[in-house]
């Protein structure tokens, strides 16, 4: 089966990386993890991505710009809001965005 | 017109992890439910009960306003700020995740339960600086009326969120009528009944139910049996 790939996003490189752990706890998606913006256009320009998840503080700018990137490059990916920052939401947010 | 919801005690979804038993109202972790996301801003409402000495670990937030709020025991609380300190029945405390904060709670007392409301609102602006607060509030302030526990605004009674919400508390005995008028225009109100039976707007609740009402302006509460119910008055729209 193909692994769902979401690229994670995030300057708290703690709680990045718990998101990283988590996505990739589950056999069905398979998580990537930038910290800055170079970082994150590198890997979805060179991956499949399927879901780009952002986390905390990314500056207003940076998430308009990386928007505009993902979008150009491939319309219609899902770009997600993640909020809460551990275990609590992040399944439901991705299962519903997901959803459609 | 007014609307409403009725979320019934025995249909929020019940968890146990041993040292953990909660109810959700909303989905939750492994819960979901895409008819119980949330209410406006209000994501979260676990009913948490923690066995003795057990307890959260470290582990993180973002991006969220949590307010915890003690029924019973005394939860100790440490976080990633330095923060260090225990709350207990009557007290409230809320943490501004922002940009992120690891956190622990903890049941202080190794012999007892702790039960505590954990409350999750999506926040009015993202990134905010992380911040921790504490309010010990008067118990009595709540007998037979409304205490408000929390607001957007440092000078307003409570603690204070980023978001234009308004939670109060009130202790009930039988027959006592109240009226709540909300805040804000386009907020709406999530009513949870703690203790006993109530009657708001016409809609009969028991313990632990929980009844969302928007596009109304008052709330008519009677108390029909001693009884303790907690406001939240919350966006209805998600920022």
């Amino acid at each position: 089966m193909k692994k769902i790939k979401i690229l994670t996003i995030g300057r708290n490189a703690e709680i990045a990386a718990v998101l990283l752990r988590l996505i990739n706890s589950n056999q069905a998606w398979e998580g990537m993890l930038a910290l800055n913006d170079e970082e994150a256009k590198k890997l979805f320009a060179e991956n499949s991505i399927d879901l780009v998840l952002l986390g905390s503080g990314i500056e207003e700018e940076s998430e308009r710009i990386l928007r505009k990137f993902f979008t150009t490059l491939k319309p219609g990916i899902i770009i997600l809001q993640h909020f809460g920052g551990g275990s609590g939401l992040l399944k439901n947010e991705i299962n519903e965005a997901l959803a459609g | 017109m007014s609307q409403k919801v009725l979320h019934k005690a025995n249909t929020r979804k019940h968890i146990s992890h041993g040292w953990l038993d909660s109810y959700h109202t909303f989905s939750f972790g492994d819960y979901y439910d895409k008819e119980r996301m949330n209410f406006g801003v209000l994501r979260v409402l676990n009913d948490d009960t923690v066995a003795g000495g057990k307890g959260f670990g470290k582990h993180p937030h973002d991006n969220m306003e949590i307010i915890s709020i003690p029924l019973e025991g005394d939860l100790e609380h440490q976080d990633s700020m330095g923060n260090d300190a225990i709350i207990q029945q009557g007290d409230i405390q809320v943490m501004s995740a922002g940009t992120g904060i690891f956190h622990s709670e903890q049941n202080k007392n190794p012999d007892k339960t702790v039960k505590f409301l954990q409350i999750w609102l999506f926040p009015d602006k993202k990134n905010v600086q992380p911040r921790y607060d504490q309010f010990t509030l008067k118990l009595d302030d709540r007998k037979n009326k409304l205490q408000q526990i929390l607001s957007p605004n440092p000078d307003e009674e409570g603690v204070w969120i980023h978001q234009q919400a308004w939670f109060s508390i009130g202790n009930f005995d039988r027959g006592i009528n109240v009226n709540y008028t909300i805040k804000k225009k386009g907020n709406g109100v999530y009513a949870f009944v703690l203790k006993g039976n109530v009657t708001i707007n016409g809609q009969a609740l028991e313990k632990r139910d929980g009844l969302g009402i928007w596009d109304v302006e008052e709330l008519k509460i009677t108390s029909e049996s001693d009884s303790e119910i907690l406001l939240m008055d919350v966006p209805m729209q998600i920022q």
